[in-house]
C-alpha cells in the first residue's frame, strides 16, 4: 500500500491525463484527414481516368509499404529540416502538425483500401443505375456508391482508427514530447523502482480509449449495414 | 399527367417517322466472344421494339450499348439523330434522356423510395426539391406504390421495386425508354403487375425498347418484334407475323420451345 501510493506522489509529477489528451487529439486531427485523403484516394482508383487510377494505386501502395517511424522521420528531418516547411513561429505547434500529416498521410492508405473494399460490396448495378439516370461519375460516386461503401466498410475503418490511435505514439518521433509514450519514458527514467506500474498506467489508459472504439465500430456496422 | 412530357399520348398507336434510335452496323465483343455482328436496327418516336431471342444472343447487350453503359467496337449509335458521345458530361446528360430499367431493379439501397424517384431530376436537371417530390409522387401513384414512398427498396416486393425503377426512370421524362429484361426476376405473380404498367406506357406512345422473355407483352404492345441469335438479329416484324409464321429456323425452334409446353 505504501508502495501505491509513493507511485501516486511520484506520478503527480507527470501530467499524464494531458499526454493522453494529445493523443487523443493527434487521433481526431490525423483521423479526420486520413479520412479526406483516404476518400480522394478510393474516389481516383475507381475514376474512369486511367492516369487518376494509377496515381491513387501508386499513393496507397507507397504509404502502406512504408514504416510509420521512416513516415514520421521524414516529416521531421527531411519536411521541416531540409525543406524548411513551416507552419508557424512556435517549433512546437510544427512538431505537432507535421506528426498529424505524417499520422494521416500513413493512414489514409489503409482507410482507402478499407473503402475499397467497402465499394466491393456494393452491386455494379447501383453505379449503373446512377448513370443511367444522368448522373455523372462525381454525383454517382459521392451520393450512391460511397455512402453505401462507408457503411460496408465500417468495420475495417474502425481498425484503422484503432491502428491510428495507437500509432499517435510514434508522434514522439517528430518532436511531440507531450504525448503518452515520451512521457512514459521520461516517468521509467526518473522512477526505475516502477516501472512495471508505469507500463500498466499507460496500457490501461490506450485499454480504456480503444475499447469504446470498437464497440462502437461494431455497433455501427451492424446497425448502418445497407439492407439488400 | 400533362404538358410537354406527357403530351405524346396525341399520339396513340401511332408510329412517328422520326427515328428516336438508331444503330448502324454495330459490332461487339467481349474477348474472344463476339456479341453483336453487325447490328442495324431503328426505333422511332412512339414505336414500341421488343427483342427476344435465346439467352446470350446478345439482345441485353444491345439494349446496354444504346446509353453506353457497354461501349461498342464500332458502328454507330444515334439518339435523336445525336452521335453517342464519349463518357464525361455530355454522355450523363444524354442517360438523363434515356430510362432504363434493369432486371435487378437496382434502386438505390440507401435511399427512401421517393429519394429515388428524385435523385435524377434534383441532379440531373436542377429541379427544385418541392417540385420534384411532388412529381415524383405523382409518378409513384401512377404506377400504384404512393404509399411505399417513405420505404427503403428492401422493404418492398420485387414488383413493387420495379415499379419504383419504372417511376424513377419516368421522372427523367425520357424520350426513350430501355428495358433489359424487367420481368426476369421477379415472381409469377408479381410479373403482371409490371407488364400492366409497361402496357400503359406503350398505350401512351413511350418509345420503348424491351428485351423480355414475356410473349403476352410482345403481343399486346409491340409494334415490332426483334429476333436475336448468337448475335445477330435475325428476324424482324409485326408481332403477329413473327409468331404465326416465323421466317428462320432459329425462330422455330426458339418458339417451338417456349411456346409448347
Amino acid at each position: 500500500m505504501e508502495y501505491l501510493s509513493r507511485y501516486w506522489t511520484f506520478m503527480a509529477k507527470y501530467n499524464v491525463l494531458n499526454a493522453f489528451w494529445v493523443n487523443v487529439s493527434l487521433t481526431l486531427a490525423a483521423g479526420a484527414l486520413a479520412l479526406i485523403l483516404g476518400t480522394i484516394a478510393v474516389t481516383m482508383r475507381i475514376s474512369p481516368v486511367s492516369s487518376l487510377r494509377l496515381a491513387s494505386t501508386f499513393y496507397v501502395n507507397v504509404f502502406r509499404d512504408i514504416p510509420l517511424t521512416v513516415v514520421m522521420v521524414i516529416m521531421a528531418s527531411v519536411v521541416w529540416m531540409q525543406l524548411n516547411v513551416s507552419f508557424s513561429n512556435d517549433f512546437h505547434t510544427d512538431f505537432y502538425i507535421l506528426a498529424v500529416i505524417g499520422l494521416g498521410i500513413y493512414h489514409s492508405s489503409f482507410i482507402a483500401e478499407a473503402l475499397r473494399s467497402g465499394i466491393n460490396t456494393v452491386p455494379v448495378g447501383q453505379a449503373e443505375a446512377a448513370r443511367g439516370i444522368g448522373l455523372t461519375f462525381l454525383q454517382s460516386t459521392r451520393i450512391v456508391v460511397l455512402p453505401q461503401a462507408f457503411r460496408g466498410s465500417i468495420a475495417p475503418i474502425g481498425n484503422t482508427i484503432i491502428a491510428l490511435i495507437k500509432n499517435t505514439t510514434v508522434a514522439s518521433v517528430t518532436g511531440v514530447s507531450t504525448e503518452t509514450s515520451s512521457t512514459m519514458q521520461a516517468a521509467i527514467e526518473m522512477g526505475p523502482q516502477f516501472i512495471f506500474l508505469i507500463f500498466l498506467t499507460f496500457a490501461l489508459g490506450y485499454v480504456i480509449i480503444v475499447i469504446p472504439v470498437g464497440v462502437l465500430s461494431t455497433s455501427l456496422s451492424r446497425r448502418l449495414a445497407v439492407k439488400r | 399527367m400533362s404538358g410537354r412530357e406527357y403530351g405524346r399520348l396525341i399520339m396513340v398507336d401511332s408510329v412517328g417517322t422520326e427515328p428516336v434510335a438508331q444503330m448502324v452496323n454495330v459490332q461487339k465483343h467481349f474477348g474472344h466472344l463476339h456479341v453483336l455482328k453487325d447490328i442495324n436496327l431503328t426505333v422511332h418516336r412512339g414505336e414500341v421494339v421488343v427483342v427476344i431471342g435465346p439467352s446470350g444472343s446478345g439482345k441485353s447487350t444491345l439494349c446496354r450499348t444504346i446509353n453506353r453503359l457497354e461501349p461498342i467496337d464500332s458502328g454507330e449509335i444515334r439518339i435523336q439523330g445525336k452521335l453517342l458521345p464519349q463518357e464525361g458530361r455530355d454522355l450523363a446528360r444524354l442517360r438523363a434522356d434515356v430510362g432504363m430499367v434493369f432486371q435487378s431493379f437496382n434502386l438505390f439501397a440507401h435511399m427512401s423510395i421517393l429519394d429515388n424517384v428524385t435523385l435524377g431530376p434534383r441532379k440531373a436537371r436542377k429541379v427544385p426539391k418541392d417540385k420534384a417530390e411532388a412529381e415524383a409522387l405523382a409518378l409513384l401513384d401512377r404506377v400504384g406504390i404512393k404509399d411505399q414512398a417513405k420505404k427503403l427498396p428492401a422493404q418492398l416486393s420485387g414488383g413493387q421495386q420495379q415499379r419504383a425503377a419504372i417511376a424513377r426512370a419516368l421522372a427523367m421524362h425520357p424520350v426513350l425508354m430501355l428495358f433489359d429484361e424487367p420481368t426476369s426476376a421477379l415472381d409469377p405473380e408479381m410479373i403482371n403487375e409490371v407488364l400492366d404498367v409497361m402496357v400503359s406506357l406503350a398505350k401512351e406512345g413511350m418509345t420503348m425498347i424491351v428485351v423480355t422473355h414475356e410473349m403476352g407483352f410482345a403481343r399486346r404492345a409491340a409494334d415490332r418484334v426483334v429476333f436475336m441469335s448468337d448475335g445477330l438479329i435475325l428476324e424482324e416484324g409485326s408481332p403477329e407475323a413473327f409468331f404465326t409464321t416465323p421466317q428462320t429456323d432459329r425462330a422455330k425452334d426458339f418458339l417451338a420451345k417456349i411456346l409448347h409446353h
